[in-house]
């Protein structure tokens, strides 16, 4: 044994098993083309000469014991910043199949040193917590079919359709009606919303994307699917453009993006689909969105109003927020004057045990649109692990909660409850959602669904990928460096969400039909609900069955 | 499956033609029950001011009855006529069956200075405290309905059968109005209060289908914190609640019930005369839009009978008869039943949009289309 001073070893040193991801790679059928190497997001991957020593017998004394030959070869980084991520790119550019990332079966010590320069460990994607989520336990087990006569999902017409903004009592409806008097706007929409990405965390194309989509969805399919912003305004062009009314834009604590829009509102054509207020988010409760410089861009610089490259952080907290009353107060009548009151407007809030005193004091605002909660479960562009993964609130309980909380004042329909957090993070987006709002939800946002069904995002629950935050997207998805966001074309961004929401709503009505339902979206039909767990069962006033 | 039959008339006639009317419908339905709502009443034995609230129900126990007693004297309620029927017991199913009470009240007093409105609160303030005192006690007390002019029966066992146990083919009771239906709720467990028809100051309905849109309409109703929207031991009583609140809370015309309960299209409401309105009610009413197969028929206060189908017509039902007498049914049959010299070529099955009204004078059968234009002013 030889001593361990002679090895290079520090309390940071790591070794390829004891990383996340480690790669495989087969020099039998490696071409030495190098194309893994170049296309590595992090860098992970060097193409490296090295020597290797070819022992020989050899019975003269004038001739040395051993040879040494000179190959090339792949080889990872063990450095921290540099590790394997997972994404697969090598795999997918390799011509021989000769390499690809393996997740590490033990649990990894890479985690225990996740924090170079005293820097807490970020990433950006999701929750990274594998296996069946509550809302993919939750089946709908009232058939009506066997009872009555069974609706044809295929065959019957079906109202899937939810309201956003504020609706009036029918007494004061009528009343208001009958005096020629303000009705508060409600926009009528698809019930699964593309919840706030950015335009600075999106890439261009992704954008486009996600827009030529939406917008063909409304057009020719007649699916009213809106999409939100995310906090960063909205280009200009969008802004006058007609497609604005399929648009949630957002306002948060940073105001970025708001100068241009302010200034766009007399030329726009028609009038968004509504505002949203953002407090809070489920991926990071109580810290503020932030746009790292190497994203910050020409085109986002513009956007927002401020120089390119340089961090762009929002405060966590809207600085004209002294309590929630008077910030209800003063945003959300301030953003429905900005419209002349014709946009319905309502506030994000992140899943919180406090989310239902914000639901009360909307109840009271008579300018409230609705009241929008992202679980813990919620993605985001980037987080602090410890944010990501242990600040919030489950969105099940918080959804169900507030919505009993309005059934006990029977206004129930008057705010409708949006919910987020984890909708499709295992690919049962519909059987999610419609869980969701057969708890009380009007409505569902979705973002890391829609990244991974309409962009091919790499991300999955078992932290592969997740750096959405670091402008190195190998699908182009959240990067603004144009290298890596031409490889998305636009166009089949386009073509995805279209057959995404096709098939969420061809999914609606495979839920809706043997439920006995059709005329209206089933919110709160708790009734059809089953969990095979008594005490989620109990929380969430719902059947337990086995 | 339920069967139902309505018939109104402007001679009064006996609620057993309508039970036996049911026979011809016998086939397909379970028979385990029967709910009776007459209206427009003549008694043989007593001359009846039809101003006066009768109160229909059954006292379980004699404790119950003095109870009941009780509790009308104590509200200053003055017994005018005690209707005893020809009970034959042995034919009755249920053995805590003391008495069916069936009593013409005359108002307490204090009330003459009550408006109308404030009347018709207390009548149903009345009933619910007497179903409140029944529960209390184990269920020893039902009481179906407090309001002039109205009787009914609910008991379980086979329509006819409880029709003869009652002696209600004696001739001793005649209404204008007779609504019947013939099974309890068997979808969920027995109880008087879930069979049809339901019955809310002076509205009823009865209603041939499920509705799966229960809960949440049930959620919306209970959250109105209206006294008397309470109950839902079955899915069909929203029906009537829901035409309470549409005629008797919001004061809009019988018309309006329809795009309540199932409201048209996007497309077919931009092409509506009053479209702008009744998207916004559509809105406003979504918790009370009504789901599944569905026909539900109904009466009001004023005599108006009505009859109306689900949006996707996935339930039969037939309305047909001659000025001063017409019928409506479950089945085909039962209208033949009822009224067989009419002019059948005239029946009337009501599609989706249709809502079909019977007004009080009964000379002619209305049949008003969702795609028409509303009786009201301020959506014009």
């Amino acid at each position: 044994m030889v001593s361990v001073r002679s090895i290079a070893n520090t309390p940071s040193s790591l070794t390829p098993n004891d990383l996340p991801w480690i790669i495989e790679h087969r020099e039998d059928r490696c071409t030495l083309c190098g194309k893994c190497a170049a296309v590595c997001p992090v860098g992970t991957l060097k193409l490296a000469y090295m020597r290797k020593r070819m022992p020989q017998l050899v019975l003269s004394s004038s001739e040395r014991g051993s040879a040494y030959k000179t190959f090339v070869g792949i080889r990872q980084s063990t450095e921290v910043n540099k590790r394997c991520i997972g994404c697969g790119s090598c795999a997918m550019v390799c011509p021989n199949e000769a390499i690809h990332p393996v997740q590490n079966g033990e649990r990894d010590r890479f985690r225990f040193l996740n924090s170079p320069q005293g820097e807490p460990a970020k990433r950006g994607g999701r929750r990274n917590d594998p296996g069946a989520s509550l809302l993919d336990r939750i089946i709908f087990d009232r058939i009506s079919m066997l009872t009555d006569p069974a609706l044809d999902a295929g065959r019957h017409e079906f109202s899937c359709n939810t309201l956003l903004g504020r609706v009036l009592p029918p007494e004061e409806y009528v009343r208001r009606k009958l005096a020629g008097e303000w009705i508060p706007p409600v926009r009528e929409i698809f019930p699964f919303v593309i919840g706030s990405m950015s335009f600075g965390a999106l890439s261009p194309n992704m954008w486009l994307g996600l827009l030529q989509g939406v917008a063909y969805c409304n057009e020719v399919l007649g699916i009213p699917v809106v999409m939100a912003t995310g906090e960063g305004g909205c280009p200009p062009w969008v802004l006058r453009s007609p497609f604005l009314k399929y648009i949630i834009l957002q306002i948060a604590s940073g105001y970025f993006g708001w100068d241009e829009i302010i200034r766009a509102i007399p030329e726009m054509q028609c009038d968004p689909a509504a505002i949203e207020i953002k407090y809070g988010q489920g991926a990071k409760p109580g810290d503020g969105g932030l746009l790292m410089w190497f994203k910050v861009s020409k085109l986002i610089a513009r956007l927002r109003g401020v120089p390119e490259g340089v961090d762009l952080p929002s405060p966590p907290v809207h600085q004209t927020l002294y309590s929630i009353e008077e910030s209800v107060m003063k945003m959300i009548q301030t953003m429905s004057m900005a419209w002349n009151f014709r946009v319905p407007v309502y506030p994000k809030i992140s899943g919180s045990t406090s989310a239902k005193s914000v639901l009360n004091n909307l109840v009271r605002n008579p300018y409230a649109g609705a009241l929008m909660i992202d679980g813990i479960d919620g993605g985001t562009g980037a987080a602090y692990n410890i944010s990501m993964d242990a600040t919030g609130h489950p969105i099940a309980a918080n959804v169900r909660e507030c919505y009993l909380d309005l059934c006990a004042q029977g206004k129930q329909n008057e705010i409708p409850i949006f919910a987020a957090g984890g909708v499709g993070k295992n690919g049962n987006v519909t059987q999610n959602g419609m869980a969701l709002i057969m708890l009380g939800a009007s409505g569902v946002h979705m973002g890391k669904f829609i990244m991974q069904s309409a962009a091919g995002c790499l991300g999955t629950e078992s932290n592969r990928c997740n750096v959405c935050n670091i402008g190195l997207c190998p699908k182009g998805i959240t990067s603004q460096n144009p290298k890596l966001y031409r490889r998305l074309d636009p166009d089949q961004v386009a073509q995805r969400v279209v057959e995404t929401f096709m098939s969420i709503r061809t999914e609606i009505k495979k839920v809706m039909a043997p439920l006995g339902r059709s005329q209206s979206l089933p919110i709160g039909m708790s009734d059809a609900l089953g969990i095979d767990d008594k005490d989620v069962a109990e929380r969430l006033n719902i059947r337990y069955v086995c | 499956m339920c069967r139902l039959a309505m018939k109104t008339a402007s001679e009064p006639f006996s609620p057993f033609s309508v039970l036996q009317a049911m026979e011809a419908m016998q086939e397909g339905y379970d028979g385990s029950g029967l709910g009776l709502l007459l209206r427009g009443l003549k008694f043989a034995d007593y001359k009846y001011n039809a101003a006066d609230p009768i109160l229909s129900g059954i006292a379980h126990t004699e404790a119950a009855l003095a109870r009941l007693d009780h509790l009308m004297d104590k509200a200053g309620f003055t017994l005018k006529y005690d209707h005893e029927y020809d009970v034959k017991k042995a034919m009755i199913e249920a053995q805590d069956r003391h008495k069916y009470v069936l009593r013409v009240y005359k108002k307490p007093a204090a009330w003459n200075k009550l408006s109308a409105e404030e009347v018709e609160h207390e009548l149903m303030l009345t009933r619910l405290a007497l179903r409140a005192d029944g529960e209390a006690n184990g269920n020893d007390l039902t009481a179906f309905s407090l309001w002039p002019d109205v009787v009914m029966i609910k008991e379980v066992g086979w329509p006819l059968d409880i029709g003869i146990a009652l002696g209600l083919d004696s001739g001793r009771i005649t209404s204008r109005i007779c609504m019947a239906q013939g099974r309890q709720n068997t979808n969920y467990g027995i109880n008087l209060y879930a069979c049809h028809p339901f019955f809310i100051q002076g509205v009823a309905t009865m209603t041939n289908g499920e509705n799966t849109a229960f809960i949440p309409i049930k959620d919306w109703l209970s959250g109105r914190s209206y006294p008397g929207y309470i109950g839902y031991q079955s899915d069909s009583e929203v029906f009537a609640h829901i035409l309470h609140y549409v005629t008797k809370q919001l004061k809009l015309p019988l018309e309006t019930y329809k795009h309540v309960i199932t409201p048209l299209k996007n497309e077919e409401l931009a092409k509506h005369p009053q479209g702008d309105f009744l998207r916004g009610l559509r809105d406003a009413c979504r918790r009370l839009i009504i789901d599944g197969p569905n026909a539900v028929i109904g009466t009001l206060p004023d005599e108006t009978s009505m009859l109306v189908m689900d949006a996707k017509k996935m339930r039969p039902a037939t309305v047909g008869g001659k000025p001063g007498e017409w019928a409506i049914a479950s089945e085909m049959c039962g209208v033949d039943a009822m009224i067989p010299d009419r002019d059948r070529s005239k029946d009337f099955q009501p599609m989706r949009e249709h809502t079909v009204i019977i007004p009080p004078d009964r000379q002619e059968l209305q049949i008003w289309s969702q795609f028409d234009q509303l009786p009201i002013h301020q959506a014009a």
